[in-house]
């Protein structure tokens, strides 16, 4: 395992205008609010917006390139907050502390332009 | 109008999901992934992995298709029109590669009301092929306007 107590991590990805399209088709999960740019205006959203399982995964990838891999993650608790937007940059930033029996419990949150859209986020690391 | 609870305990018929490769590969591209073992089978038995490994967050793909009969059973009630999904946790205790089939069962957690807002909690566990525990998934889902 390469992520030890003290250690920060931090992951930065800007999503581009399709990411909801590629997702959607991914997993399965086609509410218009991500794909449909005037339905999503009707029901008085600014435009498309993320999925929050999409800004997850960025939040489980920053976790996993830090520790060396998939496997090393045991569990990942997320709150979503607002709505997560195209084309502005996430910055998904957290701090690595001892857990109990050798696991590194890493809290974290996403954050893009000022608004926190994940937070209280909560890993377990092992070996 | 107030929530209804009657749902609470409810378990749904388990959906069977198997994995596939070019799946792998396209929900990996899709949240942006890059390590190897995701894409490219060589790396991925180098790595000691029968096949090509589904990143953890894959869990959403076979999980939520045994979610969706439980999310929208008339019995919970949730008035989609006014749901956002609050939280979402997963506990992973093996890793899925191509060619599992994984067996996922749905239950509604608990169904509460607090300031207004109802908190629809559900849960999915999830077992490969040969009966061992893959994933588990608590699913938070919050409906405004209540009562």
């Amino acid at each position: 395992m390469s992520l030890e107590a003290g250690q920060t991590i931090e992951l930065r990805v800007t999503p581009d205008p399709y990411v909801t399209v590629r997702y959607a088709g991914a997993s399965g999960d086609f509410n218009p609010i991500h794909v449909d740019e005037d339905f999503a205006k009707q029901v008085g959203l600014p435009g498309r917006i993320l999925h929050g399982l999409w800004t997850m995964a960025q939040v489980a990838r920053a976790h996993t390139e830090a520790a060396g891999g998939p496997e090393h993650l045991q569990r990942l608790s997320v709150q979503f907050r607002g709505m997560g937007r195209l084309g502005e940059e996430i910055v998904v930033s957290g701090t690595a502390e001892a857990g109990e029996d050798g696991t590194v419990i890493v809290h974290s949150e996403a954050e893009q332009s000022g608004q926190r859209i994940i937070r209280h986020a909560v890993a377990e690391i092992s070996d | 109008m107030p929530v209804d609870t009657n749902a609470v305990g409810k378990t749904y018929p388990p959906d069977v999901y198997a994995v596939g490769r070019e799946k792998i590969r396209e929900y990996a591209a899709a949240v942006g992934e890059t390590d190897p073992r995701y894409f490219d089978l060589d790396a991925a038995r180098a790595a000691g992995y029968p096949d090509l490994v589904a990143p953890p967050m894959f869990a959403v793909v076979y999980g939520m298709r045994a979610l969706a009969p439980a999310a929208f059973d008339p019995e919970v009630g949730m008035n989609f029109a006014m749901t956002v999904h609050g939280g979402q946790e997963f506990r992973w205790e093996r890793m899925v590669v191509a060619g599992d089939e994984i067996s996922t069962t749905a239950t509604v957690k608990s169904i509460e009301e607090r300031g207004g807002m109802g908190f629809y909690v559900f849960e999915t566990a999830s077992t490969n092929q040969r009966g061992e525990s893959v994933c588990t998934g608590i699913w938070t889902n919050i409906v405004r306007g209540v009562s």
